[in-house]
């Protein structure tokens, strides 16, 4: 029963190496474009069908989405990044538990001390996946907040000057608020990656244990843990992007 | 101590004190947000949707000590 961390190499082409996450997230991505682009071929006025599905789900988010900023137009310009974040993370998530995770795979190592390396593993349980997602989304937020307010407007969230009240302590909190950047950064990260690297864990090592009917409720639980984590990594954005593009208050 | 069952040592006390608070913090949060809900059952779905947020930012909390456990046990 083999556990690591990092996710595992595949193959390389040239120098960069393959690894089973990287090769599934390819594949959903690519699974996801392909899909949609098919289903908006000829988008028909009365949608049936596929097309149906998608502005089921699509109406939902832009729902959410106006719900938090309170603002129609500024919720049409957010809508993108946190529906692309949901969609993907959600199928990421998801990926994770198709039959075959952690079984199917390539053998390696030698003779007597064989492992495999499984094809199937979550993106999301990939430290390099969460880190690059959240650093985007954090920078994503920053940039918004500078082209809503203008440079010198959002420096003054952080950069309190010392001379005008509160004395000091402004500065202190200014100080603060720039460090918890970096700390929503690292929270993004480590939330998305614990919640679905510990589901794996868990499925193994039940499947391990009992393969036939005791793995049932915690495949539940990772459905259910899989929806949510989207959930609150694109709500989360959509509420730092809203405070963002707020005047800093007193 | 060898390092094997110092390594089991760290693992199990990293997630069982690390499940403390964040246990704590989840109930008394569930319990607000139903209280809420009981007084003004019209706001459910506003009350239910800002407590799933919440549940989930402290969850995280719990999360990083499993990583931390997990990263010891297998790192």
């Amino acid at each position: 029963m083999e556990i690591s961390i990092a996710a595992e190499k595949l193959f390389s082409i040239g120098s960069l190496p393959i690894t089973n996450a990287l090769l599934i997230g390819v594949i959903v991505s690519a699974g996801l474009i392909l899909f949609i682009t098919a289903v908006t071929r000829k988008p028909e006025s009365v949608p049936r069908g596929f097309q149906n599905l998608l502005e089921i789900i699509f109406e939902a988010l832009l729902n959410l989405v106006e719900s938090v900023t309170q603002d129609k137009k500024q919720a049409r310009e957010f809508f993108p990044l946190v529906a692309t974040i949901f969609l993907f993370v959600i199928c990421a998530n998801w990926a994770g538990l198709l039959p075959g995770l952690g079984t199917v795979g390539v053998l390696h190592g030698e003779a007597d001390h064989q492992t495999i390396i499984p094809f199937l593993r979550s993106t999301s349980a990939d430290l390099n996946f969460t880190l690059a997602l959240s650093l985007m989304t954090v920078f994503i937020i920053q940039f918004t907040g500078i082209a809503a307010l203008g440079i010198a407007k959002y420096g003054k969230k952080f950069f309190i000057s010392p001379f005008h009240k509160p004395y000091g302590i402004g500065t202190l909190v200014g100080v603060l608020e720039l460090v918890s950047e970096v700390g929503k950064t690292i929270s993004f990260t480590f939330r998305l990656f614990g919640n679905v690297f510990a589901g794996e864990v868990l499925l193994t090592v039940m499947l391990h244990l009992v393969p036939f009917f005791l793995p049932l409720p915690f495949m539940f639980l990772e459905v259910f843990v899989g929806f949510i984590q989207a959930v609150v990594f694109s709500m989360l954005t959509l509420v730092f992007l809203k405070m963002a593009t707020l005047e800093a208050e007193h | 101590m060898e390092v094997e069952s110092a390594k089991l040592l760290g693992a199990a006390l990293a997630m069982g004190l690390g499940a403390l608070g964040p246990g704590i913090g989840l109930g008394i949060l569930a319990s607000k947000a139903l209280e809420a809900i009981g007084r003004n059952p019209e706001a459910q779905g506003k009350v239910q949707t800002t407590m799933i947020l919440a549940i989930a930012v402290t969850e995280a909390v719990a999360i990083y000590a499993l990583v931390i456990a997990l990263m010891i046990l297998f790192a």
